[in-house]
């Protein structure tokens, strides 16, 4: 795999994850041709597509736009269950999760990629075991508690409501 | 809804985000954002130290202002320090703003490996793998560098933990796409090679793709991983689905792992090992039964899971291309999802079976779904899935489908996306070429293409046409008929005009005849069109003009008045006022037989790579469509090879060196991209480019086959007999037996030449399979470029079939190449050889000259090693007459009043190679009465002259 992009159905990118080696200017100009390209097309259109000399896999979960660049020879079908596996672990992990959980704790949601995809492969396709290194993780972190959950809670009853 | 309860917030970047999303407008967040960049770089430069939790939101903070699309071009240092923090958020923080923002800043680079040495050391798995993620993440060559040797160590050690052995395995692939040369191949490489045995179904996933991204580049170290691999796939797919526990997904096994396998093995041909293939096709089987089944739940999940593994042991079976049954299986499989209700299935399914349709055991199978796919290109309502189908199309056409094909191509470019018309247009213009068996459907066709899709058609596409109408004169006068007709509609596209203006001005005399399409109605139609044309075109349309005006004297009037107007004559544009003064000049004082050579029929087109095809390839990518660069590469190899050869001979000065410029301009006919004979037969030369591997349109045997590939069998004995008698003449019979008749017409031009080659059958009964091509020895090779075009493969009884020989001399040469000719006569193989008369002398120009001159230069080669002399009896009786029409169709003008002895004669050419021009003066005295003959050649290059004495004595 090439890159990895999430983004909102307002094309507001919410995550990205490169795998081969680009300027800043390139993948800007990637990440604005690609989102221009799939929120015009149809929701029942396939999920595939050829661009430039990649494949394109996307899904949309909700509000979100799950899309991956993959090689010439690499299997559509498992791309799309790789973004499907995705998303069950951020669901897993925040407990039906939806769009702010991912904008407010972008860092969590780069650390659960890493667990599950490594340099554009999967590493570990194991739920159990994706979601056991992170908790182990978060096990290791100091305690520090914060008024902040209950203001997270209120924010996102207010944007967002559905989960993804 | 439980919100994060997990891990630890940062309250102050929850705050800044919720801020920024508040933002009504662009310019509002700027500001917000820039207000919060201010105060982190007072922070950051404050005179208090930092604690590591306010270090760690700032950088949080920074990262989240990078990633929203924001220059940061601080705070490199602080995340740097947090690396060694022994907090681990806090070094998780500094990780990910290390990876995401990599800064080449060679210090910052130094320091991030020391921390990333020390986790690696710290034997605790979780920072480990931090460290691993960064380096995998990054994969800068600076990394590799200093870890490049490390992360094997960590992969094969015995106590690794499974996660780190994991995570290093894919570092390892990163470093080795990004730095191959820094990755050290060891004896650490057999080890990774029985991770595939491994009890954790996590490291097996990340090795195999860690070994397929080895063994792609180098296949034999790895060798031993097929059976490995096997036995793992053969494990998974007989498994029941609750064996593998968490790896199973959706009630499929391990459907990542699997695919991965699959992959491998597709880096290698099929086993050898007979067991081992048998067990592969069993899983192969396998897979494709379990298609057949019941799917075990209605969750798209558990079909896409199970498709992929089924698409990918597609793959592998159409990569093997050896088992007939299983490719067979795969197409009826590929043809079931053809229909499927799933868009993404139909898509695959298309795609997948656009490489089924290259194999030979495949190619008719993909066909009998022609109909279904024709239907997705009139239904499919999604633009990718009718783009496979067009692909599809493309790759399943051959000569008995070709029509149909190119008709619905056409039909549905009338309603394509304009995103796809180009491709489309060049596709159409491909196979109507390459399975053209009339050229007049050719020529409807891409008239077609430009009536319908004009704006797409490129000049790739109009040239071509022009350059096969110009080669095959079968086609002309259809061709000028037709562009006559399509040009008679109201809004006809500029590319017509340009098609059209190009052949009436060549060829519409073919219909001048018909008072329908009598010249001026010709011209008067093409001119109707000229107000409404670009620059480009209207210069095309007023050469047109003036090859009219040679075409048909009686429209120069109509045509120069056109020319004299003030619009033309006074046109803003250079180019066209030019042309328009130099035409008008011309025609008025030109004699008819000036303007006759001037604006003579354009020569053929020597014989090339379609430039369409190069420009799908453009489009397509290198990879999809075989290169033939190498060829043309080694024409120019072989041309520079003998240029030293030319160099060394130059010295004496060239003898006609002031009678003609030595750069003459090359004919605008010639290219540089010429085939040499020597590489080319004559089977359909796109047949190579494609590599579409389609079945030959007349199915003869396939042992047929196998020797129209060989060039000239060494059995065949070369025929000779008739050489001689074409030194002084181009035309006549060259060879004739019991069955076949072959016959010459020949002309050259300066250094080119063409030669017409006639094929009569001579019996009541068909040949088939026949071909013909022509093969340089070695000594020829560079020296002479032939180039044999294709010829029909069926002679009917009686019939005769032409072939088309181009001829380039490079440089002088002594040898001739040798004509193969090969064909099935009832049953039994014929093979032919025969020398073809392209010698030396047919690249002369006459030269005229005064008595004085010629002796001056006659002085001036008197080096001995530039003159040959041979005196020799005569076989012919001494007819002056005869002989003076001999020494004429030698190549050199006869010199009359030079040779103080009017019995004597005298002539004088310039041999024209591409590389040099070679004066030559001959001198032939006859002695009646011993019935004897002295022959003297003087020329600046002494195998020229001996060579062409050779030529010249045995003609009289």
């Amino acid at each position: 795999m090439q890159f990895m992009l999430l983004f909102s159905r307002q094309g507001k990118l919410r995550l990205q994850k490169w795998y081969v080696p680009l300027s800043d200017k390139e993948r800007k100009k990637i990440s604005r041709d690609l989102v221009q390209t799939i929120l015009a097309r149809k929701p029942k259109m396939c999920s595939f597509l050829e661009w430039r000399d990649l494949k394109i896999v996307y899904k949309r979960y909700a509000s979100l736009y799950f899309c991956c660049a993959v090689e010439d020879q690499d299997n559509e079908l498992i791309t799309l269950e790789i973004i499907h596996r995705y998303v069950e672990l951020l669901d897993k992990y925040f407990g039906s999760v939806c769009e702010l959980d991912i904008i407010f704790n972008f860092e969590k949601a780069y650390f659960i990629l890493d667990e599950f995809l490594l340099g554009g492969e999967a590493q570990e396709t194991s739920k159990k075991n994706v979601l056991k290194a992170i908790e182990q993780a978060d096990l290791l972190q100091e305690v520090h508690t914060h008024i902040f959950s209950t203001t997270l809670i209120f924010l996102k009853k207010k944007y967002n409501p559905g989960p993804l | 809804m439980p919100a994060v309860s997990k891990g630890d917030g940062m309250r102050g970047l929850a705050v800044f985000i919720s801020d920024i999303r508040n933002c009504k407008s662009k310019e509002a967040e700027i500001k917000r954002i820039n207000k919060e960049l201010a105060n982190i770089r007072s922070k950051f430069k404050g005179d208090k130290a930092l604690d590591g939790y306010s270090k760690k939101k700032y950088v949080c903070k920074l990262l989240f202002i990078f990633l929203l699309g924001h220059d940061i071009d601080f705070g490199h240092m602080e995340a740097v320090n947090l690396l060694s923090s022994n907090k681990y958020t806090e070094k998780q923080i500094g990780y990910l703003f290390i990876s995401v923002l990599v800064n080449s800043n060679s210090d910052l680079i130094r320091l991030i490996n020391n921390a990333i040495k020390n986790d690696l050391n710290s034997r605790n798995p979780t920072f480990m793998n931090l460290a691993l993620h960064c380096i995998a993440n990054v994969g800068s060559r600076e990394m590799a560098e200093a870890f490049a040797s490390e992360i094997p160590r960590i992969l094969v050690a015995g106590d690794t933990m499974d996660s780190v052995k994991q995570s290093a395995a894919l570092c390892l692939l990163r470093l080795n796409r990004t730095s191959p040369d820094l990755v050290p191949m060891g004896e650490w490489t057999a080890r990774v090679v029985h991770l595939l045995n491994d009890q954790h179904l996590g490291v097996v996933t990340a090795a195999t793709s860690l070994i397929t991204t080895l063994a792609q580049k180098s296949p034999d170290d790895f060798k031993t991983s097929i059976s490995l691999a096997v036995a793992r796939l053969s494990r998974i797919v007989t498994s029941a689905c609750i064996d593998l526990q968490d790896y199973t997904y959706y009630f499929v096994a391990a459907p990542w792992l699997s695919v991965k396998l699959l992959r491998l093995l597709q880096c290698y041909p099929p086993p050898e090992d007979a067991a081992l293939r048998s067990r592969l096709t069993e899983c192969l089987e396998t897979i494709l039964n379990k298609a057949q089944e019941p799917p075990k739940s209605k969750k798209v999940q558990h079909s896409n899971a199970k498709n992929a593994v089924l698409f990918e042991a597609i793959s592998l079976i159409i990569h093997h291309d050896s088992e007939p049954t299983l490719l067979v299986r795969a197409c009826n499989q590929l043809g079931q999802f053809l229909q499927h209700r799933e868009t993404n299935l139909r898509y695959l399914a298309l795609e997948s079976m656009c490489t089924l349709a290259s194999s030979e055991f495949s190619h008719e199978a993909v066909k009998t779904h022609i109909e279904t796919v024709i239907n997705a290109l009139k239904t499919e309502r999604d633009v990718s899935v009718r783009q496979r189908a067009v692909d599809l199309l493309y790759a399943m056409c051959d000569r008995s489908n070709a029509k149909q094909i190119v008709a619905e191509m056409l039909s549905y470019l009338e309603t394509a996306d304009y995103s796809i018309r180009e491709e489309i247009v060049l596709k159409v213009a491909i196979l109507a070429e390459k399975y053209a068996v009339d050229y007049t459907w050719y020529v409807d066709t891409i008239l077609n293409l430009i009536r319908i899709a004009g704006d797409y058609v490129s000049e790739e596409v109009w040239y071509r046409v022009i350059q096969i109408v110009i080669n095959r004169d079968d086609v002309q006068g259809y061709a000028a008929k037709t562009v006559f007709e399509a040009l008679h509609a109201p809004a006809c596209h500029e590319n017509l005009v340009k098609v059209g203006g190009y052949i009436l001005g060549e060829f519409g005399n073919l219909i001048a005849g018909d008072s329908r399409s009598s010249p001026l109605v010709q011209f008067n139609l093409l001119h109707s069109k000229f107000h409404l044309c670009s620059v480009p075109t209207r210069a095309l349309l007023l050469s047109a003009y003036i090859k009219f005006i040679n075409l048909f004297p009686e429209v120069k009037a109509t045509i120069q008045d056109v020319l004299r107007s003030d619009s033309q004559l006074r046109n803003a544009d250079v180019e066209l006022q030019q042309r328009a003064v130099e035409y008008l000049r011309l025609s008025c004082i030109a004699s008819t037989d000036i303007l006759a050579t001037v604006l003579e029929e354009m020569p053929p087109f020597p014989e090339r790579e379609s430039s369409i095809l190069a420009k799908l390839k453009k489009k397509k990518g290198p990879g999809n469509l075989p290169d033939i660069d190498d060829s043309r590469r080694n024409v120019n190899g072989n041309t520079e090879h003998h240029e030293p050869t030319e160099t060394t001979n130059k010295s004496p000065p060239s003898l006609m060196a002031d009678l003609l410029p030595t750069n003459r301009p090359r004919p605008a006919s010639s290219s540089p991209i010429m085939l040499s004979a020597g590489t080319m037969g004559s089977s359909h030369p796109f047949t190579d480019l494609l590599n579409l591997n389609s079945p030959p349109a007349a199915a003869p045997s396939l042992l047929v086959d196998v020797f129209s590939d060989l060039s000239a069998p060494a059995s065949v004995e070369v025929s000779e007999d008739n050489f001689s008698r074409f030194v002084c003449k181009n035309n006549g019979v060259l060879y004739e037996n019991q069955l076949l008749q072959i016959g010459l017409k020949s002309e050259y031009r300066q250094n080119l030449g063409r030669m017409y080659v006639f094929y009569g059958n001579k019996t009541s009964t068909q040949f088939l399979s026949f071909s013909s091509s022509v093969t340089n020895g070695d000594a020829l090779k560079g020296q002479l470029i032939v180039h044999a075009k294709s010829v029909d493969p069926v002679i009917d009884g009686g019939a005769q079939v032409q072939q088309i020989l181009n001829m380039e001399c490079v440089s002088d040469f002594t040898d001739a190449p040798v004509l193969n000719i090969q064909f099935r006569y009832g049953g039994a193989l014929q093979n032919i050889a025969v020398k073809l008369p392209v010698m030396l002398n047919k690249f002369f120009q006459p030269t005229e000259m005064t008595s004085q001159d010629f002796f001056q230069r006659w002085k001036q080669l008197g080096a001995p090693q530039q003159e040959v002399q041979k005196i020799f009896k005569s076989q012919h009786p001494m007819d002056t007459d005869v002989t003076k029409a001999k020494i004429l169709g030698f190549g050199v003008a006869l010199l009359d009043g030079v040779d103080p002895n009017p019995a004597n004669f005298v002539g004088a050419g310039v041999i024209h190679t591409k590389d040099t021009q070679v004066g030559c003066l001959l001198r032939l005295e006859p002695n009646t009465q011993a019935e004897m003959y002295r022959l003297t050649l003087r020329t600046s290059r002494d195998s020229v002259s001996q060579r062409l004495c050779d030529l010249l004595s045995e003609q009289f």
